[in-house]
């Protein structure tokens, strides 16, 4: 494994993306970084800028207005970057599959790394989401 | 080729960063500890910078390339210049110059100007804002800054040099036991806080509001340069503060405890106050350091003409 991947697995700084959520979902994300949680134990920070990224944690179903702006935050990422789909809704469009607004699953806009079920999640559950898949990406390097 | 070494590698570049670093992540700790949390492991910082440093770079779309690229160089080389000079005369206080403290005070606005000339190359509106808000912060702490600094010069009468300003204390006592040397290291220490951009001068950065301004736009290796820049700031500046006011550094046997506490001291001081302090608006800094600031500056200079 190179210097650069495990030092990107080291030093995650994550990003928060909502497009459309109920603003449940996010609340919990903002949980992970209280001190009973502390993701920055992992070196984990929460970036300002999209330019700053390494993970993109995103929310919600992805709305007619926000699948476009979803698209272009993951362009504008510095790649490598991994992507995070947080709830229910962002991993199949959840209590709100039949809206109006409702496109696409997120998926089908970015590729998706890992997914964390749960309407909301718990903390837990998105830690241990953000953990796997840096135990993933170590494992197949 | 010595003075290139001693640039590079100590007490220049290498010696500054690696200081910078574990300096960082000290007030990192520091701030996670005052929060009740864990905080990261020690090693932080330096695998941020490496993590940087393989990521993309991206320069948007309309920005200026070269003036973008080379704002955060700029600035990490003059912050390397100021500690090479700092730390060249607190170790041999007979290699300091005539005017080298307005060489480091000119040198010290320099990382800010340069973070400032990046932000409004980058063509990002938030970044300007944030630029332009620098840019007050600057005209605001400039004065205040200037006239505190101007009291261990009258004190040692007159002397523009570190090295007169270090034998001077060793022969005299600390420029600080002094009531106005007093007064001028009391204001020195907002002015610190606002140099290093930390709450509750984060005005430029605003990482709510300007989601980080003037750097909102840097990604990958620039970005390393900066965060590489801000850590030696941190490390650089209150080592300045240290040669002016409380009798710098020395090196011989047991002092160097002495001179150590004496940093962690003022950084653990800096951590404090941004930890529990929220962020002014600029306005208000600017009200801030022009009216109470330059008024007890001005009272720490004439003091300091009265001989006090
Ligand atoms: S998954 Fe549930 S909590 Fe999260 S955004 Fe959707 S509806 Fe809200």
């Amino acid at each position: 494994m190179n210097l650069k991947l495990k030092a990107l697995l080291k030093s995650p700084w994550v990003f928060h993306v909502a497009t459309g959520s109920c603003n449940n979902c996010d609340i919990e994300i903002i949980d992970c970084l209280t001190p009973r949680y502390d993701i920055e134990r992992f070196g984990m920070v929460l970036a300002g800028s999209i330019r700053h990224a390494d993970i993109l944690l995103c929310t919600g179903i992805v709305t007619k207005q926000c699948a476009p702006r979803l698209k272009r935050a993951y362009e504008q990422a510095p790649k490598p970057v991994i992507v995070v789909a947080i709830g229910a809704c962002a991993c199949s469009q959840g209590i709100f599959k039949d809206s109006y607004t409702a496109t696409v699953p997120m998926d089908q806009v970015v590729p998706v790394d890992v997914y964390i079920p749960g309407c909301p999640p718990k903390p837990e559950a998105i830690i241990a989401g953000v953990t796997k898949v840096i135990e993933k990406i170590r494992k197949s390097s | 080729m010595k003075n290139l070494l001693y640039f590079l590698i100590f007490p220049g570049f290498l010696f500054t960063a690696i200081c910078g670093l574990v300096a960082s992540w000290v007030d990192r700790k520091l701030t996670a500890r005052l929060q009740w949390r864990v905080g990261p492991p020690w090693y932080q910082p330096f695998i941020d910078i490496l993590k940087l440093l393989g990521k993309e770079t991206i320069v948007p779309k309309g920005a200026s390339k070269l003036t973008f690229l080379s704002a955060p160089l700029v600035s990490l080389a003059s912050v390397t210049l100021v500690s090479t000079i700092v730390w060249m005369v607190d170790l041999n206080p007979s290699k300091s110059f005539v005017g080298d403290i307005i060489v480091v005070i000119y040198l010290l606005t320099i990382p800010s100007i340069g973070l400032m000339i990046g932000g409004f190359a980058s063509r990002n509106p938030l970044a300007s804002l944030g630029a332009s808000r620098e840019m007050k912060l600057i005209l605001s702490y400039e004065l205040p800054f200037l006239l505190a600094i101007i009291v261990p010069i009258i004190k040692t009468s007159g002397a523009i040099r570190i090295g007169e300003l270090l034998t001077y204390q060793l022969g005299n006592g600390l420029i600080v036991k002094n009531l106005s040397g007093m007064i001028a290291f009391f204001v020195v220490i907002f002015v610190l806080q606002a140099k290093l951009s930390l709450a509750p001068f984060d005005i430029p950065e605003a990482e709510t509001e300007l989601m980080s301004g003037p750097i909102v736009e840097y990604s990958g290796a620039p970005l390393a340069i900066i965060k590489l820049t801000k850590a030696m700031m941190l490390f650089t500046l209150p080592i300045f503060l240290i040669v002016m006011f409380l009798g710098g550094i020395s090196t011989d046997g047991i002092n160097i405890v002495w001179g150590i506490s004496k940093y962690i001291g003022l950084l653990a001081l800096v951590s404090i106050i941004k930890n529990t302090n929220p962020r002014l608006r600029v306005d208000q800094a600017l009200k801030f350091f022009w009216g109470p600031l330059t008024v007890l500056a001005i009272i720490a200079v004439v003091l300091a003409c009265m001989g006090l």
